[in-house]
This record gives C-alpha cells, structure tokens and sequence, in this order.
C-alpha cells in the first residue's frame, strides 16, 4: 500500500503525517506537491494539517482550488482511501468531499492541548482497530474547529453512523454533536480535527493515534489482497 | 518622497538628522573627518540607521566585550544572524533571542508577531531548520484595561505567526511588575538544527557575484524602526505606529522553505545570506559587504516595491518583513529565480560585488550615496558613557534585609500560588502549538522545555530566564542569578548547559546609573558563564525601555540551551511515584529580598541581596546532572519564584500524588528563593547510590503519597496543603484576572 502525503504551501505538519508513517508504521510513504495532476499508484491519500495558503479567505478556502483536488476528488469516489487531519479536515469539506463546514472555535482562540475522544464508529477503514466506545486522548491545535453542518446533514450523519469521534467531557470548540471526526457515506473519507499523527509514540508521551494508521494499513492490506 | 528631499545644504542647516538619532557631534564627525564632504538625504538616513544603538551597539559594545563568546564548543559566536554551537554527530544547535519590546507597546499584535518573524529568519538565514520558539514576557500588574489589552494581544501575535509557521513554541516567561507597566517587554528567542555542513554566513563576496533580493515586496512601514528602538518612549510619540511592521507568516513560511532549499541542497550557488532585519536592506547589505571587505553596488530600481514613487531613502530603510538578502555566485542567478518561483517567490538581482570598498547605490539614473561600506559599519563613535552607583543600592547596603513573618504558612502559599508571576500561564500557552513537527518531549509548564533530536538519541532542552528585581537590587549579583536560573532550569531536565543567547533590556543608557546597572548585571552574567563553561554566542541589546522616564527593572534575559546525551535521561518536573524519596539539593539561606514573598506582604522590592557562591553551585549542578545520567533521579524541578513552598506543590500539580516532609527550616524559609537548589525524586534502592553522587549536597526530606495532599512539617509548626484546592487557585488565577473588570 502506497500512501500520498499532500503539500500545500502553508501546510505544516506535513513532516507530522509523513513521519507517523514512515518512521514509525514503516509504510511506504511519499510527499506529493500540491502542483501534481495525478495520484496514479498511490493507494491512499493524506491531506496534513497546517495553514494552506495561510487560512487566507478561510481556512482551506484556497487550497481546494489546487491541482492536485481534481485527482484527491477522483481519488475519493474511486472508493479509495482519502485522510484529512485539521486543516486537511477542513480543505475536504471545503471541497465537498464531506459535509459540513469548520468554524471558528468559540473561544475565537487557538488551542492546543490533549482533549479526550469517544470512538463512535469502529467499522470504518481508519478505526478498525478500536473498540466501538473506547475512550482516547489525542492532542487538537487549531482555531477553526468547530464543526457545522445543517440540521438535515446532522441526522443524516448521525443516522448512518459518520460520526467517527466524538469529544468526551469537554467540547473545545463548539461543534455540534461533539462532533470532532466525520467520514464520508461511502466511509472512504476521513476528516477530523484531532492530530492523531502527534499521539504514534510513548517518547512524546501518547500513542493512542497509532492504531488509526494501523487500521489503515491493514484495510488496505486486506484491500490489496482481495484484488488479487 | 523625493519632491521634498532636502538638500545637502538643507541637511547641514535644518538638522533633520537629530530625529532620527544621530547626533550633532556624529553628523560633524560624518561631514569632516569620513566623508570630507555634506552627506545627502538617503546618506544621512543610512548613518542614521546604521549608527544607532540597535544596528551599532555603540553604547554597549564596551560593555559586551566582557561576555566570553567561545569555547570547545562554538562554532559560530556573536556576530552573525545567530550564535552556532556543536552537538555531535555533525550536527549543531543555532539559537538567538531578540527583543521587540517598543513595537509590542504600540502595536501589541503585530509588534510580537514581527519580533517571532524576525528572530526565526536568524535562524534560517544560518542555514538551519527552526525547531522550537520560545519567549521572555513582562508586563505591568493585570489591573488595567490596557494592560490586559497587551497581553492578549502579544500572545496572540507570538501564536498566529509560530502557529502558522509550523514552528512550535515551546516554553518561555511570563512575570509581572508595576515598572512594565508602560513599557513592556517581549523578547524572542528561536532555535534551529542543522548539519554543520550546510553552516552558512551573511557575506556579499567574489567580483561580479549577484546580490539577491528574495521574499515580500518593499513598502513604506518600518521606516526607522531601529531607530525607534533606541530612543524613549513618551505619550507624545504614542502615534509613532508607523514604525512598526505587519507581519505574515505565511509568506515567510514559503520564504523559509525556499531559502532552506537553496543553503541544504544548492550551497555551491550560494556566497552568503542574511536576513533583512532591523534597518532592512541598508543594514544586510552593508552587513553583508563590510564582512566580506568588498564593495556594492546596487540599482534600487530593481527592489521589489509594494507602492509608487518610493524614494531611495525609503526603499532602504523600509523594514519590511519576510525579506532575505543573497549573495549568489555570477551564473546561478537564472537557477536561484527558478528555485524561488517554484514557492510562488520573487527573485531579482539588484546589485553586484564590485571592486573597492565603497557602497554605492544608484537609484532613477543617478547616484544617490557613494560611501565607504566601513563608514556605516566599524567608524561608529563610540560612545563614552558615564556610571554611577544608584542611591538606593548604596543605602540599601547599610540597612537590615527585611525579614518576613509568617505565622501561617499554609494560607501563605495558597496565596502566593496565585500571584500571577507564579500562577498557571495555561490560558496563553495552550494557544501556541507547543507539540507541532512532533518532536516536543516536554513542553511548556516545566523547568525547560525539551526536543528530542529526529535520529539521533539526543534531545535539546531549552529556556529562557530573566528576573528583573533581583537586577534591579544588585545588578552583578543579579546577574550572576539570571544565568544560574537558566542552567538550573535545564539542568532539572538532565540536559548540560551549551551556551546562552540574551537580550539585554534596560533603561536609557544616558543616566549614568543605568549605564551602571547594565555595566555590572553583565559583568554578573559574565561571571557565571565562565563557571558554568556556557558562552554568550547570540544576543541583543534593548536600551531606552522607559515610559515618561520611569525606567524598567534591568532586565537580562537568558536564553539557554541544553544537550540531554540519552533521551532516556530526560527527567520530569513531576514527582512520578508514591513512595519516592524526596531530597533536597542545596542550601537554603535568608534570601528574602526580592523574593515574591516580599512583593506579596510588602508590595515592595528591597534590601540587598547575599553572595553567591558560583563554583559551588556549579559543581552541585553537575553532581545532579551526573546522578541523572546514571539513572538515579526520578524527577527534579529547579526551586525559583516562592521558593521551596511553591515548587514543592508545583512538583505534584497534574499528578495523582502528594508529598510528605519532615524539614530543619523555618515558616519563612520556606518562601526563600536561595539560588541553585532542586527538589529531587529518587527510588528507595537508588537512594544510597544518589547520596553517593551528591556527596553532602542533598537532604532527605520525606516521601511522595498517593493523597492529594501536601504536609510540611517544619520548625514549629506544619504547612498542610489540600492539593486539589491549590491546584485549582493556582490554575484559575490568571483567567480569574484577565476577566475581571476595572
């Protein structure tokens, strides 16, 4: 399984994502330039966090224009697996990829800290690997993050089970439902505030992330295998 | 604008050169003996410029001259876009802080968020990727709508340009003191990594190479920003805002990376970098010719400018922001625009290194300054300053130290865990992205904030220190506290102090007993470095920190830096288990003036303050260091600000644990702030090997719990904390302050 890295200008924590894959999952892993037209050979797509195009206009506004968002969108609804962490979050549902839009977070400040998540969904590509109600910590670090979606979209999502975390104990930005992880219909899509990128190893003190990529890898195992 | 430049003649005459710093007696010197002849209006802005305190350092050098800059270890000293140091492997650590205190009181936002911008440009114009920011922040009492004002708006400038960068900010300082009221202070300080084969310098060398001008467009803000820096400050010039830059840290993240790609991957296309900094393009570029030795000529026609009809003398001294200057070498000019488009970046030669010495700029067909490049750079008139020891340090000498009284220890320190020098700084921290580029060990909230170094089994540990009353009491024993607070700092997180940055903030170096206190708070740090084998390799100078002539505290910031050898030595501010023996490390003394207890009781800073013994300290802090690197220390967190109280109870806070002593010490010892002492965890089965290492210099003092409860018994009575309570005091404090009204 081959996974793509997109950077953006402004994206940051692209060396984030790509390390959690390369170093520590040892997953065949590549940075691809926000320039490029195409995905062929790659089997998943990840899309980092940061300030593409410094937030300029809105968050992720700018950056779903990019060359490279005809071929993530393609990408998506080959059924293929696409990944989207903080300001990835918020280009995919810019991009339409997932419903919703990513306020400001009410405090109208940015925050960083661990926050505790709900596991709400353990059926999908990226979550496998987590028991269906299991508590995890993992850190946030944005200042849009609080999710909207109208009334219709919510029960839509919430009917057929999109929330995939949700925040416990406290909401750190105001989104609705708590919600802080959505995936697309289809569950090839992933968007989500939290960086679980920054929780894949004990030296920084939290490795519940680990098992999001884990899953990933596995799925696209079995994936790869059953095409055989 | 050109229409109303003044002539030669008009210059000589109407003296506009005195408002903008420089001096009847340095125009002379100019006119007679350099140039032999009137400088013209963009000549004069440049002397100007040049010649002030921030670009020259013409009232300090004397006096940093005492500072050692080099050991076994620095590779790259004073002088350059930041201070270099080996850490093995081939690789080293780049650091340096700088202030932006007098943009920060004008333009709070952007005057920090620029400070951040500029000192990360330091760093990468070395060659080296910035992994960590931290900074040093004073500001008045939060008892005021303006105040409050400040410090929002400062935090929120350091956040959104580290945050938008991707470079996390990591730890710094926060007090509070009525004397930074009007004038605060906001100091930045970046650290970078790098191979030391990509160690680049700002030189401008070689006939005929090109000089590059790459990143934002030159407009009209900054225009003699260095110059604003050193002078003081009054109401009247509250409308100076012109001054200050506007920041966007998404242009400099693109110019980062670009500028990164070109140093790491195209060294052989490159001379020299710098940054464009204070003073902008006159500074780099006469910078980058005067340490080459060469002479420059440059086409300002071709500078990149944001608006019409700028005149030469602006496009100079604009200091806008997200600007590098290169020296590249002649034929790889086509190569560098290509590597800088691919960014969305301008590229663009506006000058060659000719033969000579002279400085020549030409600017809409003809020549508007042919000066000698040393003129601006080494014939700065330093300047003479007068000394003089304040009265109140003299009469302070002959009266009795004050001594504190507490009859209630308990109720003491649940007070003074929320005066707001010691209190949680959460509320602003957890703004910054302190964990961004996944390296952050430990972030902020603990004595150093540590990294771990991507590779290797190496981490950096780092901080930044600076108390300003104990300088303002005794500036040399002050002094010597400030370096010592820094390396406690890092030395509490195992790592072994490298080399310190500073910025030096005081008052106007006129008043010969500031000149004093500058003088000997250096002589104090310089003292201490060489006991403590940590160079000065970086720094910066910030004079004229005063409002309607009250001058700050003196105020040195340390910023030191720290190699832990083994990750796996890295040591916690927190105690981590029950049953942990729990030592003392050094020796308390009667260190009560300027302590927080005295501000707390008193509302006053005063008295004298005792001797310091460096070379003892030092050498307990290296029998810690080497128990910690044989593995026999838990925990360790340095004793500072309320002194063992507080840190006893900030030792547990985020922890399920409490802490049980039994010590030889009064009530108020216990609030003491003697330097150089720890509190340490240690197992039961290290403790003989630990007692080994320390050799007298630790005492048992008791046990940690598994209760939430902190209990002191000292001489004549016992200190009982419930630490749930205090943690909550201490934790809502500031926000509590921040929103009350007044």
């Amino acid at each position: 399984m081959k996974i793509a890295v997109v950077v953006f200008p402004g994206s940051n924590c692209d060396v984030d994502l790509y390390e959690a894959l390369h170093t520590v999952c040892h997953a065949d892993v590549e940075y691809v330039s926000h320039k490029q037209k195409n995905l062929t050979g790659f089997d998943a797509v990840m899309l980092p966090g940061g300030f593409s195009y410094g937030d300029y206009l809105r968050s992720g506004a700018i950056a779903r224009f990019s060359n490279i968002m005809p071929a993530i969108v393609e990408f998506a609804n080959e059924g293929k697996f696409v990944f989207g962490t903080c300001n990835g979050f918020q280009i995919l549902t810019e991009a339409g990829l997932l419903p919703g839009a990513l306020k400001k977070n009410n405090s109208l400040k940015f925050v960083c800290k661990e926050i505790e998540l709900k596991v709400t969904n353990n059926q999908t590509p990226f979550t496998t690997q987590y028991k269906m109600g299991e508590h995890i910590n993992l850190p946030i670090a944005h200042a849009d993050g609080s999710y909207y979606a109208e009334k219709e979209v919510l029960e839509e999502l919430e009917k057929n089970g999109q929330v995939v975390f949700r925040y416990m104990n406290e909401n750190p930005n105001g989104s609705l439902n708590d919600i802080a992880g959505i995936t697309n219909k289809k569950g090839n899509v992933l968007g989500m505030m939290p960086h679980p990128e920054r929780a894949v190893e004990a030296l920084l003190g939290n490795e519940d992330g680990l098992r999001l990529f884990k899953s990933l890898l596995a799925n696209g195992k079995k994936k790869e295998e059953a095409a055989r | 604008m050109i229409a109303t430049e003044m002539s030669p003649q008009e210059i000589k005459s109407k003296k506009p050169y005195l408002e903008w710093g420089l001096s009847e007696k340095e125009y002379n010197y100019i006119c007679e003996k350099l140039l032999k002849r009137l400088p013209n209006y963009t000549e004069t802005g440049l002397f100007a410029v040049m010649w002030s305190e921030h670009c020259s350092y013409k009232k300090s050098k004397p006096v940093l001259r005492e500072f050692p800059n080099k050991n076994e270890r620095v590779l790259q000293g004073p002088g350059e876009g930041a201070g270099i140091v080996d850490i093995g492997d081939g690789q080293a650590v780049v650091f340096k802080a700088e202030s932006h205190n007098h943009p920060s009181a004008v333009e709070p936002y952007e005057g920090a968020a620029t400070g951040v911008g500029g000192i990360i440009r330091d760093i990468f114009s070395m060659g080296a990727r910035p992994i960590a920011a931290l900074d040093s922040l004073h500001f008045g009492e939060i008892n005021q709508a303006r105040t409050k004002y400040l410090i929002n708006e400062v935090v929120a400038g350091i956040g959104g340009y580290g945050n938008c960068m991707g470079i996390p900010t990591v730890g710094g300082e926060m007090t509070f003191d009525e004397c930074y009221t009007g004038n605060p202070l906001v100091n930045a300080m970046c650290v970078g990594l790098m191979e030391q084969k990509d160690m680049q310098v700002g030189r401008a060398q070689g006939l005929g190479n090109a000089v590059m001008y790459v990143g934002a467009k030159t407009g009209r803000d900054g225009i003699h920003g260095a110059t604003f820096a050193s002078a003081d400050f009054s109401d009247e010039k509250e409308t100076q805002r012109s001054a200050v830059q506007v920041g966007d840290p998404f242009m400099e993240k693109l110019l980062m990376e670009a500028c990164l790609e070109l140093t790491n991957k195209h060294a052989d296309w490159l001379v020299g970098i710098q940054d464009m900094g204070a003073a902008g393009l006159a500074s780099s570029s006469c910078e980058m010719a005067s340490k080459a030795g060469s002479g420059l000529e440059l086409t300002l026609d071709n500078v990149p400018q944001r608006e019409p009809e700028m005149s030469a003398y602006e496009i100079m001294l604009s200091e806008s922001q997200e600007r590098m200057l290169l020296c590249i070498r002649a034929g790889f000019e086509e190569k560098v625009k290509k590597l800088f488009e691919n960014y969305g970046l301008e590229a663009v030669v506006i000058g060659r290194v000719v033969k000579g010495h002279q400085y020549l700029l030409k600017h809409k067909n003809s020549i508007v300054a042919d000066i000698p490049v040393s003129s601006l750079t080494d014939d700065v008139l330093e300047e003479e300053s007068q000394e003089k020891m304040p009265e109140r340090i003299l009469q302070a000498g002959k009266v009795k130290n004050w001594i504190p009284q507490v009859s209630d220890a308990t109720e003491i320190l649940e007070k003074m865990l929320q005066q707001p020098t010691i209190a949680s700084k959460r509320m602003f921290t957890q703004t910054y992205d302190s964990q961004v580029r996944t390296n952050t060990v430990v972030g902020p909230g603990s004595d150093a904030a540590v990294l771990r170094v991507r590779g290797t089994k190496k981490a950096l540990a780092m901080t930044t220190d600076g108390n300003g009353r104990f300088v303002y009491l005794d500036p040399k024993i002050g002094g010597k506290i400030a370096v010592l607070e820094a390396a406690s700092n890092l030395v509490a997180s195992g790592a072994l102090p490298l080399a310190l940055t500073d910025c030096l903030n005081y008052g106007d170096p006129n008043d010969p007993e500031i000149y004093w206190e500058l003088h000997e708070s250096v002589l104090g740090m310089a003292a201490a470095c060489r006991v403590l084998n940590t160079p000065v390799i970086s720094g910066n100078v910030s004079l004229y920190n005063e409002n309607n002539g009250e001058a700050i505290y003196p105020t040195p910031m340390v910023g030191m830096v720290g190699l832990v050898k083994n990750i796996k030595h890295i040591i916690s501010s927190f105690v981590q288990h029950q049953g942990d023996l729990v030592f003392i490390v050094g020796d308390t003394e009667q260190d009560f003036a300027g302590s927080e207890l005295q501000k707390m009781i008193t509302g006053q800073i005063k008295g004298h303050l005792n001797q310091i013994n460096l070379e003892k300290i030092s050498l307990r802090m290296m029998r810690l260091l080497k128990a910690m690197e044989k593995g026999l220390v838990v925990s360790a967190h340095d004793l500072s600000e309320g002194g063992l109280a507080v840190a006893l109870a900030e030792t547990t806070f985020g922890t399920k644990h409490g802490i049980n002593l039994k010590i030889n010490l009064s009530s108020e010892e216990l609030f003491s702030e003697t330097a150089g002492r720890f509190i340490v965890t240690v197992t039961p089965e290290n403790q003989k090997q630990f007692l080994n290492e320390m050799q007298g210099e630790a005492t048992y003092a008791g046990k940690v719990t598994n209760d939430k409860k902190l209990i002191v018994a000292y001489n004549g009575g016992q200190l009982d904390l419930d630490l749930q309570k205090a943690e909550g005091l201490w934790e809502e404090a500031i926000p509590c302050l921040m929103k009350s009204k007044d």
